[in-house]
């Protein structure tokens, strides 16, 4: 900023304190209803403050105890759903994304641009748009829920292959000469001295994609129909029955605040490491 | 310790009547144990002349043979050679000990030999309190030696050098300079030395290769090349400043500058019409044109306490310093 002047800085702060608010109410608002019983959130003015039952109901919520019009499927196995998904999702799209970078770079094989075109225009299609197709397939596989079916067709990848395509370009040419002039085969290379360097940007994938992947509703809405099956984010979808009926929303309100923790924690510790990649630049 | 043999070679990117050929058939016979420096101007193929004996870049045509083996189709790493680049190209994310063991350890060599020979290695360069190090803790001077320690410790056959002292401050690069001439004598390892600079390729070689435009202009002793330069190329490349080239007769006089003294105007065999004068302490140079003809640029290194003034120096000098030269092909006359 070219001045320093009071009034602006209050106002500077007076914006992001306001700002602050509109994000965090909704977030305090479902941490109070989750403390409460289900007959005081509905009453008229709802309460402002936190409640007494916060135990009572986030252990209802974990072992499926609720007594709503909804789903009660136990949150704790859909926790574990979707820890599982986004894990194998984080991972996968990392290992493949890698590979196939690393072939797009150092490998020179027939239609390479072609292949690398063909990856890059995926990156225009969404999930959402070839939603049906993939169904199909995965429902022919009879990959329908199951770990499989909710992973594999998520798994690939054209985002993270054109990063990890960008960094290795970045890498300079020397230490692959370097490499081989030491005896290092291509997959040496890549496991030695390629994965180390780029441990920054796989830090920062695996948050992306771990948030991607534990966030994810449409597809394992179609993917899923049986209730170990369900992910979180799913699961507090079917926990509301349509219309008037009663939901326990003090219940659904804990399974939102849970649904909500890992991806929160995931960005809180890898944080260090992308503060330790910034200040470190290994090239 | 090896021979090398570079016989014909020929290096073309590209296939067909586009091809671009920048290395047109080299030959030199590199004799066990020898410090042979390939100089020449950026461009002219010495470093793809380098990497194709390395093997890092395919050799078009032609052979090269290594200890008498011809390795044109032999993987770098079983060439029995060390490389030192240009940016020395350590591993970043591993330590100093890791960088020099790291081919020994593809080669599985025995861990315990693996410490001795890197210990060894890291005596003789002191880089022994850096071992625990990354690279990026180390200053260029001392990234420069692990580079070198990397060749070390794999007890190569022969040593490559690309351009290593290029990123170093003219007091370090005297120095490392100093440092690889008493590794060579003793190690007594043969070496190839790529570099641009004529004063690391006249103190370090035995002999030398000076390059030009994709071809060996000339193959020998620094002093010999610098005596009886092959091509007016070679002339006005070693030297500095570089030989005069005279237009005369329908030859061209060459003379280096420390070859022509002041004399009285009577006596005076070229009248330099000097416009440039460069007191460096030691002696003076001083440079300017020939009366009559504009082109022929004339520099003139004097003793420092002559008196170098702006306008006409009457030179002479000795015959038997004068080299011919041919014009049209640029080659040396004899006689």
């Amino acid at each position: 900023m070219v001045e320093r002047r009071a009034t602006l800085g209050i106002l500077a702060h007076a914006v992001m304190i306001f700002g602050m608010l509109i994000v965090a109410f909704p977030l305090y608002l479902a941490f109070v209803a989750s403390t409460h019983t289900s007959q005081e959130i509905v009453q008229a003015p709802m309460p402002m403050l936190p409640g007494g039952h916060f135990w009572e109901n986030y252990i209802a919520a974990l072992t499926g105890h609720g007594g709503g019009a909804g789903s009660n499927a136990p949150v704790g196995r859909m926790m574990w759903v979707s820890l599982v998904t986004a894990l194998v999702i984080a991972f996968g799209k990392i290992a493949v994304s890698l590979l196939s970078a690393f072939a797009l770079v150092y490998f020179r094989f027939p239609f390479r641009g072609l292949f690398f075109w063909a990856i890059f225009v995926t990156l225009m299609l969404p999930v959402e748009v070839r939603i049906l197709p993939t169904y199909k397939v995965v429902s022919d596989l009879g990959m329908l829920n199951s770990y499989a079916g909710l992973t594999i067709p998520l798994i690939a990848s054209a985002t993270a292959t054109f990063l990890f395509r960008q960094f290795f370009l970045t890498v300079p040419e020397e230490l692959v000469e370097a490499a081989r002039m030491d005896g290092a085969g291509p997959m040496r290379f890549f496991w030695d001295i390629l994965l180390p360097l780029s441990k920054t940007s796989i830090a920062a994938l695996f948050v992306i994609q771990f948030i991607y992947g534990w966030n994810q509703y449409l597809w394992p809405l179609l993917a899923t129909t049986s209730e170990d099956m369900y992910p979180v984010v799913v699961g507090i979808k079917r926990m509301i029955a349509g219309g008037d009926s009663g939901n326990e929303w003090n219940i659904v309100m804990a399974t939102a605040i849970m649904a909500m923790l890992p991806p929160a924690f995931v960005v809180i510790f890898m944080q260090r490491w992308f503060v330790k990649g910034l200040v470190d630049t290994e090239k | 310790m090896a021979a090398i043999s570079i016989r014909n070679v020929i290096k073309r990117y590209g296939h067909g009547p586009k091809a671009n050929q920048v290395i047109h058939g080299v030959d030199a016979e590199i004799a066990d144990g020898e410090f042979i420096v390939i100089v020449g101007p950026s461009g002219c193929g010495k470093s793809t002349l380098l990497r194709m004996v390395a093997g890092l870049e395919e050799i078009s045509g032609g052979q090269i043979a290594i200890a008498g083996r011809v390795v044109n189709d032999i993987e770098p790493s079983e060439r029995d050679i060390a490389m030192v680049f240009q940016n020395y190209a350590l591993y970043p994310h591993m330590s100093v000990f890791e960088n020099m063991a790291y081919g020994l350890k593809i080669a599985k060599v025995p861990l315990a030999e693996i410490k001795q020979r890197v210990d060894k290695a890291a005596k003789i360069l002191e880089l022994g309190t850096f071992l625990q190090r990354k690279p990026r803790e180390l200053s260029g001077g001392q990234r420069q030696r692990v580079a070198m320690g990397r060749a070390i410790v794999r007890q190569p056959e022969v040593f490559l050098f690309d351009e290593p002292l290029s990123n170093l401050d003219a007091k370090l690069r005297a120095q490392t300079r100093l440092e690889i001439q008493k590794l060579h004598n003793e190690l007594g390892v043969t070496s190839l030395f790529v570099t641009h600079d004529q004063v690391e390729a006249m103190t370090l070689a035995q002999r030398m290769i000076v390059m030009n435009a994709g071809r060996a202009e000339q193959i020998g002793a620094p002093l010999e090349v610098y005596a009886r330069p092959a091509t007016t190329f070679v002339a006005g490349f070693i030297g500095s400043p570089p030989m005069n080239l005279i237009p005369r007769d329908g030859r061209l006089l060459g003379i280096r500058p420390e070859h022509l003294e002041p004399c009285s105007a009577s006596e005076a065999m070229i009248t330099i019409d000097v416009d440039l004068i460069e007191p460096l302490g030691a002696d003076i140079i001083v440079y300017g044109h020939i009366g009559d003809k504009e082109s022929a640029r004339v520099a003139a290194r004097l003793a420092a306490d002559a008196t170098a003034v702006a306008g006409k120096l009457a030179v002479r000098y000795a015959p038997q310093n004068v080299h011919w030269f041919d014009p049209a092909t640029g080659k040396r006359i004899e006689g």
